[in-house]
């Protein structure tokens, strides 16, 4: 069973249109797997990938579903491209988040094979014959792949995510040496795509943990030497919703796409707070 | 469902200029931040090598070289005052980012580290300067999260998630915009005293780009829309280095930081080009040099690419000062940059035309420079001009923070003082009218068929070479595309997050985008920066030392307007490196 077994929910814009307009909606044509060439043969150079992807649109069904598509893509095209191919050619309706396409943008972090990755750093060839693709975990999803990003970036400004200094400062930068710079050069990395909160099983059963996301971004002001705020961020961590919920997994650390030590990073912040040094 | 807000002032997308012009503008008049991206993921992001100002950290240089620099980069198509004020901005706009916590690399004083970059040189051409201020090869990703950083600590209003449908205009003057909320398909309208648009480029009209997908020229193609021309868009920038086949970008601070290109027979052909700064020479020159290395049978292995090569680079430079494009070639290309070279061909990269503004980020119309009141651009989108016809590595993060801080000034000053707009009758209505022609189409093409014709045919026909058969024959394949358009329909019919929609409004615009640049590009029958036409290959100084300005007529033909390029001290000269 798929979406366009279902009939179509509610007309969108349905005030303006139904007054206006009493034209019948075309079905168009088929979109099913088999009915378009692109999904014959692998052509030379290509090979079929089988994408199962969980859907949920609650315009169309109350509970999600899963759904199984057969695209025809290159070995080095990204997933990403081959659930365009799906999007565009199969099922106009898959909802996903994507722009960059090269992982600097955060945008597609997606459970794929059950691990949390960017759709846009996965080549077809790491992932063929058969892929399964799920939305993350632990943001409640509004569509298909799309989950609310909002907790999510409301824990991030939680963090006073900003340079907090109130010295004065000349018409020159400010000094800090290379060493200085090193001790959070890291964290700066992070482009808040949620692959790590979202693989983190505390996360998952507690609303109300801040998850590893923020503490990096935390950590990334904490151990600026130009920065101030420290002791308000570790005020913050070290409450119930703070860092001490971490268990030290590493899950986060094994889905962050920059490669960002982020179990280190909440260590670092615990030290911070136990040792009041930083 | 209509709702309407009204602000004083609405900024239209959230990258480096949309995010610099809303510190400025939200500490003096209430302001909101349209965006169809969440902030951070917007494209300054993916900017790498770094941001020039001439602070002499490491070497001797001065914003006057820099400027000097910019003008000869741009092939003097370039507005001379606006680049002055950008180069001599520089300074501070870097120390402010300093300031507000950007991470530079230091130097081992402690002071803000500078490298080389290409087109950027000491005392008008002698040799490259180190005057690009850079944070790994993720400058531009920092950029965009320092600034967004500061608007959290503004409680700067956001609006995530929506995307700008049409551009309101009442008795001349702007009075705001129309949007789709992606998340609920409700049509909000905002109603503005003063809108700046920093809706980004438009390289999604060409099929090898280092451009988002969301990179869709929506600004630009709805002020084309109600009669604001577009300037020089046929000047579009090529960078010569994306990873062959995908054009994910590979910053020029690769070469800055020592690493050179090789044709197929091994050779370091940047030699012959550009005798004295070799592989650092302007992005179109390094661009060319490379389409004529493989048209003469020198790509690498007979095919459409050549070589980076970084082998000889100590592992700690290729580690720590480039890490994120190694690891792109590493993923994408399965090579090894520390013992293989990496294949690269010219990549679509950025526009240096869009909505023409003068240096407060005022857009205006006509060879009078007429103001349009309460209607700003800064960024990508919008046209200085300070990168001419061809734009140096760096400008652009210089270019959103100066003019998107100018702009966000220039929009709440004219805010403070200026009337609530009145709104057209209806103000959704052609917005409606829009997303319900899609909703009903007959749905006998797919979009992405269109839209991929487009980005194959723009590319050949209209890349980094171009001629008139080629573009005639473009203009063509344009007209039918428009044709076959209105046969595009959408499948997904339904209220939430309904991105085929968005993604048939965003083709609608590239369309109207690609007509402008062909028109520029076959009327200007020379060659200089970007724009290089193989029927006449020599810039025309006395005929095209002039700005294009491409309106579209009720027939949806372009015409084409001039208006005088604003010189300065630097007299034309032929441009050698």
């Amino acid at each position: 069973m798929s979406a366009r077994d279902e009939p179509s929910a509610d007309l969108p814009l349905g005030d303006v249109l139904e007054a206006s307009d009493e034209a019948e909606w075309w079905e168009g044509p088929p979109h099913e797997p088999g009915a378009k060439p692109r999904v014959g043969p692998p052509a030379p150079g290509q090979v079929a990938l089988t994408i199962r992807i969980r859907r949920y649109n609650p315009e169309l069904r109350d509970k999600p579903w899963w759904d199984e598509f057969r695209v025809n893509v290159e070995p080095t095209d990204r997933l990403l491209d081959a659930l365009h191919v799906v999007k565009w050619y199969h099922d106009g309706t898959l909802a996903l988040r994507r722009s960059c396409g090269h992982g600097i943008c955060g945008s597609d972090a997606m459970l794929i094979d059950g691990r949390n990755r960017l759709a846009c750093k996965m080549l077809v060839r790491d992932v063929a014959p058969k892929v399964t693709v799920e939305p993350i975990r632990g943001l409640r999803v509004l569509k298909d792949l799309v989950v609310d990003m909002e907790p999510f970036f409301a824990g991030y400004a939680r963090m006073l995510p900003y340079l907090i200094n109130d010295e004065s400062t000349s018409d020159r930068e400010r000094l800090q040496s290379p060493e200085e710079r090193e001790r959070f050069d890291d964290t700066t990395k992070c482009i808040l795509c949620a692959a790590c909160t979202t693989s983190c099983p505390i996360f998952w059963a507690d609303d109300e943990y801040v998850g590893p996301a923020a503490i990096v971004n935390a950590h990334r002001f904490i151990f600026d030497s130009r920065d101030r705020g420290a002791d308000e961020r570790l005020q913050v961590l070290s409450q119930k919703s703070g860092v001490f919920r971490c268990r030290t997994t590493f899950n986060c650390t094994e889905a962050c796409p920059r490669g960002i030590k982020v179990t280190k990073a909440i260590q670092d912040v615990k030290r911070a707070i136990l040792f009041d040094r930083y | 469902m209509t709702t309407t807000h009204t602000y004083e002032a609405v900024i239209v997308g959230a990258g480096g200029a949309g995010l610099r012009a809303a510190i400025e503008a939200s500490g003096r008049v209430h302001t909101a931040v349209i965006s169809k991206l969440y902030p951070t993921r917007s494209h300054t992001g993916a900017a790498q090598g770094g941001m020039c100002a001439a602070l002499g950290n490491v070497e001797e240089d001065s914003p006057e070289w820099h400027t000097f620099d910019t003008v000869k980069g741009g092939d003097y198509l370039v507005d001379q005052p606006a680049a002055e004020i950008m180069c001599q901005e520089a300074i501070d706009r870097v120390i402010e980012l300093e300031h507000w916590g950007f991470p530079f690399n230091r130097t081992p004083e402690g002071r803000i580290d500078q490298r080389r970059f290409g087109g950027h040189t000491r005392n008008h051409g002698e040799a490259p300067v180190r005057r690009a201020c850079y944070a790994a090869d993720r400058t531009g990703h920092m950029i965009l999260q320092t600034l967004y950083q500061q608007c959290i600590n503004r409680d700067v209003r956001f609006f995530n998630e929506f995307y700008l449908l049409d551009l309101l205009m009442a008795d001349g003057r702007c009075a705001g915009i129309v949007a789709y909320e992606l998340a609920t398909g409700e049509i909000h309208v905002f109603r503005a005293k003063a809108v700046l648009f920093a809706t980004g480029g438009y390289g999604r009209i060409f099929k090898i780009t280092s451009n988002a997908h969301a990179l869709t020229g929506d600004g630009p193609a709805l002020c084309l829309r109600r009669g604001i021309p577009l300037q020089d868009m046929e000047m579009y920038q090529f960078h010569p280095t994306g990873i062959y086949k995908l054009g994910i970008l590979i910053s020029e601070a690769v070469r800055g930081e020592g690493g050179i290109l090789l044709n197929g027979e091994g050779e370091r052909f940047m030699e012959r080009y550009a005798p004295t700064i070799k592989d650092l020479a302007p992005r179109d020159m390094v661009s060319r040099a490379i389409y004529q290395e493989i048209k003469e049978g020198r790509g690498v292995d007979g095919k459409d690419f050549v070589h980076l090569d970084v082998r000889h680079l100590p592992r700690d430079v290729i580690e720590k000062k480039i890490p994120d494009v190694t690891e792109f070639a590493r993923i994408y290309l399965g090579v090894e940059p520390t013992t293989e070279p990496v294949p690269i061909q010219p990549t679509a990269h950025y526009a240096m035309g869009g909505i023409p503004t003068d240096v407060h980020g005022q857009v205006v119309v006509g060879p009078e420079e007429t103001p349009v009141p309460g209607l700003y651009a800064a960024g990508e989108c919008a046209c200085v001009s300070v990168h001419g016809a061809n734009r140096l590595g760096t400008n652009s993060l210089l270019d959103i923070v100066v003019f998107g801080r100018r702009g966000g000034m220039a929009m709440a000053e004219f805010a403070e003082a200026a009337e609530e707009p009145m709104l057209p009758d209806e103000p959704e209505r052609e917005t409606v009218a829009m997303l319900r022609g899609l909703l009903q189409g007959p749905n006998l093409e797919f979009a992405a068929d269109i839209r991929s014709q487009l980005q194959e045919q723009m590319f050949d026909l209209c890349g980094v070479v171009r001629s008139e058969e080629g573009l005639r024959r473009l203009q063509d394949v344009l007209r039918g595309l428009h044709e076959r358009m209105q046969l595009v329909g959408v499948q997904d019919r339904g209220r939430l997050f309904n991105t085929e929609l968005m993604e048939a409004v965003e083709l609608g615009f590239l369309l109207d985008i690609a007509d402008t640049v062909a028109a520029g590009a076959l009327d200007r029958d020379e060659s200089r920066g970007g724009h290089y036409r193989e029927d006449h290959p020599l810039r025309d100084d006395d005929h095209w030392l002039k700005h294009s300005l491409a309106y579209r007529e009720a027939d949806g033909s372009i015409r084409l307007e001039f208006k005088d390029v604003k010189l300065g001290r630097y007299v034309p000269m032929e441009r050698k490196y």
